[in-house]
C-alpha cells in the first residue's frame, strides 16, 4: 500500500515544478506572447461566467421572491402547516414541502451513509488494486444512470416490492423514492469518504498496530476518526445533491404536500412542487407563479448552506492532513 | 429558365409577405387551431390524417377553452376547441370583434370516478358524498372514509386528482361543488392523467377521478364508480361511466358534450371547409380512437348540416350545459 502513495507524492513533486515554471512565465508580464493572453481572458471568461450565472439565477429568485412577499406574510409562510396555493382555501406554509424534502433525503442518507461508508473502508483498506481499479468506476457508474430512469425504477420495481413487505405503502411513497435516491448518492459518499481515508497517512495506521491494534479497530478507532472531516463533507455534499434531486421524487414520492414524516403515504418535495407548477399552464406574474420561485429560493438556501458547510470542513481536512 | 427563377423569388417573397402581414387565421394554407386540452387529442388525430391527403397545414395549440375563446373571438384562430359551451361573455367578445361563430358538438365525455380493485365496501357514490369530499371545506378535515359515509372504514382516503390547469379539474369542480376551481388542495394533483392512473392503482385507499378515455385504457387495473345524482329524471340511482349512458345523458352530472367553433369567415375558406367537412366525416372513428365517446350518426349528420348551411350561434344560448338532453334532440330542434 506504500507504493501508490509514494507514486503519488513523486506525481505532486512534478506538478509544483510545473506550476512554479507556469508561474515564472507569468512574471514575464507584458512581453508574453498575445496568445498567452487570449488563452488567459478566455479562461477568465469562462470563469466569469459561472460566476454571472449564479448571480443572475440569485438576482432573479430575490426578484420573484420579494414580490411574493408583498402578497404573503412571513409569517403564513413560516407558521402554516398546509401548503395550498394552487387552490381556493390558499394556504403558503412552506413546511409540508420542506417535511417531505427533509424526510426524502433523511431516507437516502440511511441508505447511502452505511453502504457509502463501508464501501469507501473496503476500497481504502482492503481491496487489492486489481479490486479496486474494477469497483471504483463500477460504483461511480451508478451517479451517470439518469435520475428519470432511477424514478420509474423506484415506482414500477421498488414500491411493488416494498408493498408486499410493508401493509399500507401507497403506490406514492417517499421511502421507496429515499432509497432509490439513496442508492444513487453512494458513489457520492463513497468517492470523496474514500478519498479521506486514504489520504490518511499510514504512519497513523502503523502507530496503530504498534499498539497493538486489531486491523478492525485500527480501522474503525483510528483512520475513520482521523478523516471524519472528509467523511462528514462527503455526507453533506450527498445530502444537499439529495435536497435537490427532482425527477426520482418527483415519479415515485407523489404529488401532495403533506405535513408527515410518515414514510408510507405520498408526499411532495419542494422540487416536485415546482415541476407539478411549471408541467401546467400558470400564467407569469401570478402569485401561483412567485410560489415556484419563493419555494427555489428555500431550496437554494438549503443547498448554499449545506455546501458552504461542506467546504468549511473539506478545508478543515486537507489543513489537518 | 433564368426569368421563371426570378418570377419562383417573387411569388415566394409575396406569398411571405403576405403571409406575415395577412393577420391570423386568414394566410393561406395554414389553419390556426386553439382551444382545449380535452377535445385537443381528438383534434390532434383529425388533423394527422387531414394532412396525410391534403396540403393545408394545421397549427394547434392548448391554450384551454378560455384562452381559446379569447384567441378565436379576436379573429387569431379559424377554429377553436371548448369543453363547454360558449358563456355569454364570450359571445359579447365575439360580438364586439364581428366574429360569427359556428358550434359543433364533436363528441361526449364522461369524467370517470375511480378507486382501486381491492376496495370492497364503496359501491357507489352520491353527489352529495362527492361534494363532501371535494368542497375546499374538506380541506384536512374530511380525511377518512368512515366521515363520507356511516359504515365506511376508519382509515385514511387519499385523495387523487387533475391538475389545476385541466378542464376536467374545472368541470367536475362546477359539477360537483357548484362552483368551478373550488376544490379542496390537500389531494395528489397531476396534469399527467397517467399518474392518477398509476397513483390509484396502487393504493388501496385511493379514490380519484379523470376522463373516460384513461378509464377506458386501464379498466382492469381501477374500478369505476356508479355516481348517484339523485335525479331520477336522467335514471334512477346510481349510474356508470359507459359510452351508453354517456351518450344518452343518464351519467350525470359528470358527462358533458364537447365542442368545437368555427369562425364563419374562416369557414368560407376551402381548406377550413374541407377540414371540418373531413373532421365530421371522420369523427365516429377518430374520436373512439383516443378514447371518448362519439355522437351517434345522426347527431354527426345534423352537424354536418349544420355547418354546411352556416348556422350561428350557440343551441345553449350561454346559459351553459343542458343536463340529460342529447346532442341529437338539440340539433334536432333547430
Amino acid at each position: 500500500m506504500a507504493e501508490p502513495r509514494s507514486t503519488a507524492k513523486g506525481t505532486a513533486a512534478e506538478a509544483v515544478a510545473l506550476i512554479s515554471n507556469a508561474a515564472r512565465a507569468r512574471t514575464n508580464g507584458p512581453s508574453a506572447p498575445l496568445r498567452e493572453r487570449l488563452i488567459e481572458v478566455g479562461l477568465r471568461g469562462c470563469g466569469l461566467l459561472s460566476i454571472f450565472t449564479t448571480a443572475s439565477i440569485i438576482l432573479v429568485l430575490a426578484i420573484e421572491t420579494f414580490a411574493f412577499f408583498r402578497e404573503v406574510t412571513l409569517a403564513q409562510f413560516l407558521f402554516d402547516t398546509q401548503w395550498t396555493p394552487l387552490f381556493v382555501d390558499k394556504h403558503f406554509g412552506i413546511w409540508p414541502l420542506v417535511s417531505g424534502t427533509v424526510l426524502t433525503t433523511g431516507i437516502a442518507i440511511l441508505v447511502a451513509l452505511p453502504f457509502g461508508l463501508l464501501a469507501a473502508i473496503y476500497l481504502s483498506e482492503f481491496a487489492g488494486q486489481g479490486v479496486r481499479r474494477l469497483l471504483k468506476p463500477a460504483l461511480e457508474m451508478l451517479a451517470g444512470i439518469p435520475t428519470i430512469v432511477y424514478g420509474y425504477f423506484a415506482l414500477v420495481f421498488m414500491t411493488p416490492i416494498l408493498q408486499a413487505v410493508i401493509p399500507g405503502l401507497a403506490g406514492f411513497n417517499s421511502l421507496s423514492a429515499g432509497m432509490i435516491m439513496g442508492i444513487m448518492v453512494i458513489p457520492m459518499i463513497s468517492s470523496l469518504a474514500e478519498d479521506a481515508l486514504y489520504a490518511v497517512p499510514n504512519s497513523v495506521r502503523e502507530g496503530a498496530y504498534a499498539l497493538g491494534a486489531t486491523r478492525l479497530s485500527t480501522i474503525f478507532r483510528v483512520v475513520v476518526p482521523a478523516a471524519v472531516s472528509g467523511i462528514a463533507a462527503s455526507v453533506i455534499l450527498a445530502v444537499s445533491r439529495a435536497i435537490g434531486e427532482t425527477m426520482i421524487v418527483a415519479i415515485a414520492a407523489g404529488q401532495q404536500p403533506r405535513l408527515t414524516l410518515d414514510p408510507r403515504v405520498p408526499v411532495e418535495t419542494m422540487t416536485a412542487y415546482i415541476v407539478q407548477v411549471s408541467m401546467g399552464d400558470t400564467p407569469t406574474g401570478t402569485l401561483e407563479y412567485r410560489s415556484i420561485f419563493v419555494v427555489g429560493a428555500t431550496l437554494f438556501v438549503m443547498t448554499f448552506t449545506m455546501n458552504f458547510v461542506s467546504q468549511r470542513l473539506t478545508r478543515r481536512y486537507r489543513s489537518a492532513v | 429558365m433564368r426569368i421563371p427563377t426570378i418570377l419562383t423569388c417573387l411569388m415566394t417573397i409575396a406569398f411571405l409577405l403576405a403571409a406575415s402581414c395577412g393577420g391570423g387565421g386568414q394566410e393561406g394554407g395554414i389553419i390556426r387551431i386553439d382551444g382545449s386540452s380535452t377535445v385537443f387529442p381528438i383534434t390532434e388525430a383529425v388533423a394527422e390524417e387531414f394532412q396525410k391527403e391534403n396540403p393545408a397545414r394545421v397549427t394547434i395549440g392548448v391554450s384551454g377553452t378560455g384562452g381559446g375563446f379569447k384567441k378565436f373571438c379576436s379573429g387569431e384562430t379559424a377554429i377553436t376547441g371548448a369543453s363547454r359551451p360558449i358563456k355569454p361573455t364570450e359571445i359579447e367578445l365575439c360580438g364586439g370583434h364581428g366574429v360569427d361563430y359556428i358550434e359543433l358538438p364533436v363528441a361526449y365525455d364522461g369524467i370517470a370516478v375511480v378507486v382501486h380493485p381491492d376496495n370492497d365496501w364503496v359501491d357507489h357514490l352520491t353527489v352529495e358524498e362527492l361534494k363532501v369530499l371535494w368542497q375546499p371545506e374538506a380541506q384536512t378535515k374530511v380525511v377518512r372514509w368512515s366521515q363520507v359515509r356511516q359504515g365506511w372504514p376508519d382509515e385514511e382516503i387519499h385523495l387523487f386528482g387533475p391538475g389545476v390547469d385541466s378542464g376536467t379539474f374545472d368541470y367536475f369542480t362546477k359539477a360537483i361543488v357548484g362552483e368551478e376551481h373550488a376544490s379542496r388542495g390537500d389531494f395528489t394533483s397531476s396534469e399527467d392523467d397517467n399518474v392518477l392512473v398509476q397513483g390509484i392503482s396502487t393504493d388501496g385507499l385511493a379514490l380519484g377521478f379523470f376522463g373516460y378515455a384513461y378509464y377506458a385504457e386501464n379498466s382492469g387495473k381501477l374500478r369505476l364508480m356508479p355516481v348517484d345524482d339523485g335525479d331520477e329524471g336522467n335514471g334512477a340511482g346510481p349510474i356508470a361511466a359507459s359510452p351508453t349512458t354517456v351518450a344518452d345523458g343518464t351519467y350525470q352530472p359528470l358527462s358533458r358534450p364537447i365542442f368545437i367553433y368555427v369562425d364563419k369567415g374562416a369557414a368560407e375558406r376551402a381548406e377550413v371547409q374541407a377540414f371540418v367537412d373531413f373532421y365530421l366525416r371522420n369523427a365516429t372513428v377518430l374520436v373512439e380512437e383516443v378514447g371518448y365517446i362519439a355522437l351517434p350518426k345522426r347527431a354527426y349528420d345534423l352537424v354536418s348540416e349544420r355547418f354546411t348551411n352556416r348556422v350561428t350561434g350557440s343551441l345553449f344560448a350561454g346559459s351553459g350545459s343542458k343536463v340529460g338532453v342529447t346532442v341529437e334532440d338539440l340539433l334536432g330542434g333547430t
